[in-house]
């Protein structure tokens, strides 16, 4: 299920404007709303990160937040393209129209895509498949090996303060250790626009520039920008089946057993993760605007509402976050 | 940074949480002041709740929590929604700044969380440091107390422009209007004293959400608007016309593509001030001169940019210009130099050194550093500073010792103190007072990369300050200042 914003992809991506057009008025300080200020901070945070770190690379799943990412990162270096490659960390359970998704956009901004397997991960011994079939823990090994054997030092990732309590805490640069870990005691304060990234060798940054932004921010924005998203993000048929009083896609990845039974719904995904714990919810929003009337109207936090994985305990996110999670 | 008089805030209009406005909403970053005693996560819990930003699976969660911890199953305990991280439960630390969102149809809100005891100098420096707007809270019960005074004096410290007094607890005073007016006017006569530029008082209840969004009943004696309304009203768009442009430089953007082969544009955020298309500016410290041809944007060329805008600038002329320089309007004489003292805050558990190396981190600049000396320490909650004479020769100090007698004339963890910092190259150095954007600067260990100590150039609240002499002083003030 195709929907219209696939059309405006050729006209956000190609640019045609040269530097010689005519100048628009200045803007006054009336019109500098939030979305201006949250742009302006993620467009300074990656020119920061260009400027002070030798080799950074920005984590793109396919998802809203690392979209909205890429755009900033577009945005922060043009008419350059974007001067560091993109990284996938990939489960093997991923969605068709997201795999596409990732491929088109890395063709068409001419960016550099390195994977980062979980699969290979698995078939190396690197890390052992759990019961139940949930790769997403599983990403942490495949992230930091390939941080290490790409000697990356800057992790861009999507990360928002708003998401969870674990997150709150975050720096928009927060320190990492040689083994990816996140030590609380050795976050540095962060005053004004001052960003402190030096560390030692083998230790790497991660670099959160969507820190400030809610979902309804990100979702606001998509619309303003009139970025495209994967087609899973809004309303299509799927045959699904309830888990944990999630729906998940019948796959590959395992689901479902023989006592959950498979139906047919309208549902979109309001997350983009692994298949096998990340649920959709029931949904007819079609368009930009109607996943914000949606988003502004949801009595559940999107993290809430579908990943399995944060429905652990009240500290699972603290916990993968100071493995080297994301 | 303008003066804004109390009766513009008071005609501000019933605030709405319906999500309506938002093409046309502005973004205020505050920060709290005041200890959990003070009922502070109890009054951003209710912001939160209040403002509909608490969503059911989060309220389920603080429901679990209050009947875990023995709630009477009426109402939910507020104060848990900001609970902390079990890391921090389990080794009884604290995590300095957690961030908070809400917003209503005027305005979106991003609030530092600042803890309240340990390590408190640090935290609020780091929280106020981007804050348009403090809330320093109260007990009414208590009324202006120690920890108040220093709230406001780093709040003065870091020149938040707006000041917002929460009276709490008021139910527990019987919302008795004497008893708010005397701790208002104790508070306001204590901002004068720091040359706070402006301070609203508001009277309320954090348990019972009087006059943090909704109106209270029970107060009719104050007519002035709710927390919430004045957090609405405070003006946070500056007028950048009237601020000497600043433009940091941080990244130089060279295509070398088919389609731009020369290209050569200086991206940076417009720190203050307005950068317009023909203007003529200096690159500092070099001092070379250009004009401005053209402001260009991925969403197409502008003909003026202003604070806080990210932008990329080309000049005319082929200037050396690179990461960490600043362009400034041509005609201002803009100070420069090697010598930079100021005011630090000491962020680390490792004590000072006279004499050490660092780097100092002003706008996008990185410079090598000499630590000179420490010649003044501000105490924050007796407001007194001690001074003493210039050095001669430099001190040999154990940093690992962390004794008071060790080290008499360097800071430790939360200290407050002004330095004398001579640096390997020339800087910029706008004072803090009247430059927040540029005039702030970090000091780093060169080893480990840790912030050490974060700075103000040029004068500040501890400046304003009558000195006393060290060896007038017999009281023990090192305890007080945190060391």
């Amino acid at each position: 299920m195709r929907v219209a914003h696939m059309t405006t992809s050729t006209t956000t991506l190609a640019r045609s404007d040269d530097a010689a057009a005519t100048p628009r008025a200045p803007a006054s300080p009336a019109t500098s709303t939030q979305l201006d200020a949250l742009e302006s901070e993620g467009v300074h945070v990656m020119r920061e990160v260009a400027g002070e770190f030798e080799r950074p690379v920005l984590l793109f799943s396919g998802g809203k937040d690392s979209i909205v990412m890429l755009h900033l990162a577009r945005k922060a270096f043009w008419p350059a393209p974007v001067p560091f490659p993109v990284m996938h960390v990939d489960t093997g359970h991923n969605f068709p129209e997201v795999i596409a998704y990732r491929d088109r956009t890395v063709a068409e901004l001419g960016l550099r895509l390195v994977v980062a397997s979980v699969q290979d991960a698995i078939d190396d011994g690197r890390v052992v498949e759990r019961p139940g079939g949930s790769r997403n823990p599983l990403q942490t090994v495949p992230l930091l090996d390939a941080i290490t054997a790409h000697r990356f030092d800057a992790v861009f990732g999507g990360g928002r303060r708003d998401e969870e309590k674990a997150r709150a805490k975050e720096r928009m640069f927060s320190l990492r250790d040689e083994f990816g870990q996140w030590d609380p005691r050795r976050q540095r304060p962060e005053l004004w626009d001052l960003y402190n990234g030096r560390h030692r060798p083998g230790e790497h940054v991660r670099v959160f520039p969507l820190s400030n932004w809610t979902e309804l921010d990100v979702w606001r924005y998509v619309e303003r920008e009139r970025i495209d998203l994967p087609s899973i993000y809004y309303t299509h048929e799927r045959d699904v089946f309830a888990r944990d009083g999630m729906w998940l896609t019948a796959g590959d990845w395992g689901g479902p057993r023989p006592d959950e039974p498979v139906e047919r719904r309208r549902v979109r995904y309001r997350t983009v993760g692994d298949m096998s714990c990340t649920g959709a919810v029931d949904s007819t929003a079609a368009s930009v605007a109607d996943v914000i009337a949606e988003v502004a109207a949801s009595r559940l936090t999107e993290r809430g509402a579908t990943r399995a994985d944060d429905r652990a305990s009240e500290a699972a996110m603290e916990d993968r976050k100071r493995e080297g999670y994301f | 940074m303008g003066t804004h008089a109390p009766a513009d805030v008071l005609e501000a209009p019933t605030p709405t949480t319906l999500d309506d406005g938002h093409a046309r909403r502005d973004l205020l970053r505050l920060a709290t002041a005041g200890s959990v005693d003070d009922g502070k996560s109890t009054l951003i819990g209710r912001l939160l709740y209040d403002t509909k930003s608490v969503l059911a699976d989060q309220l389920s969660a603080v429901e679990r929590a209050t009947a875990a911890r023995g709630g009477d199953g009426g109402a939910v305990d507020l104060a848990l929604l900001t609970d902390g991280l079990r890391a921090e439960r389990e080794q009884g630390i604290t995590i300095d700044v957690a961030y908070r969102y809400f917003s209503t149809a005027r305005r979106a809100f991003v609030l530092a969380d600042t803890p309240g005891h340990v390590q408190y100098t640090r935290n609020m420096v780091t929280g106020a440091s981007t804050a348009e707007l403090a809330i320093v809270l109260v007990d009414a019960r208590k009324g202006v107390l120690e920890q108040t005074r220093r709230h406001a004096a780093l709040t003065a410290l870091l020149g938040v422009p707006h000041v917002v007094l929460a009276v709490n607890k008021m139910d527990l005073v019987g919302f008795d209007a004497a008893t708010f007016g005397a701790i208002a006017r104790e508070f306001a006569d204590h901002a004068r004293v720091l040359g706070l530029p402006e301070v609203h008082a508001v009277p309320l209840s954090a348990l019972e959400g009087d006059n943090v969004v909704e109106r209270s009943g029970r107060t009719p004696w104050y007519d002035g608007p709710t927390l919430l309304e004045l957090l609405e009203a405070v003006p946070v768009a500056r007028d950048a016309s009237t601020e000497p442009l600043r433009l940091p430089v941080q990244y130089v953007i060279r295509p070398r593509t088919a389609e731009h082969p020369d290209y050569r544009g200086y991206a940076g955020k417009v720190a203050s001030g307005v950068v317009r298309v023909g203007d003529a500016v200096r690159v500092l410290p070099s001092g070379r001169t250009s004009r401005v041809v053209g402001i260009d944007t991925f969403d197409g060329p502008l003909a003026a940019a202003d604070a806080p805008r990210s932008v990329t600038v080309r000049l005319a002329d082929d200037v050396d210009v690179a990461r960490g320089d600043v362009l400034v309007p041509a005609d201002e004489p803009v100070p420069t130099g090697q010598d930079l003292v100021g005011t630090v805050c000491w962020l680390t558990e490792r004590r000072s050194v006279p004499g050490a190396r660092v780097l100092v981190r002003i706008g996008t600049r990185t410079v090598r550093g000499l630590l000179r000396e420490v010649d003044a320490r501000l105490d924050v909650d007796t407001l007194t500073v001690e001074q003493w004479d210039p050095v001669d020769t430099v001190r040999t100090i154990d940093a690992t010792d962390t004794s008071t007698e060790a080290a008499p004339r360097s800071l430790g963890l939360n200290a407050i103190g002004r330095v004398r910092l001579r640096l390997a190259e020339p800087v910029v150095l706008d004072d803090y007072a009247t430059h927040r954007r540029t005039g702030g600067f970090l000091v780093v260990d060169p080893t480990d990369g840790s912030t050490l100590a974060a700075g103000m150039v040029g004068p500040t609240l501890l400046d304003r300050l009558v000195p006393v002499r060290a060896d007038e002083r017999d009281d023990d003030w090192l305890a007080g200042a945190g060391i």
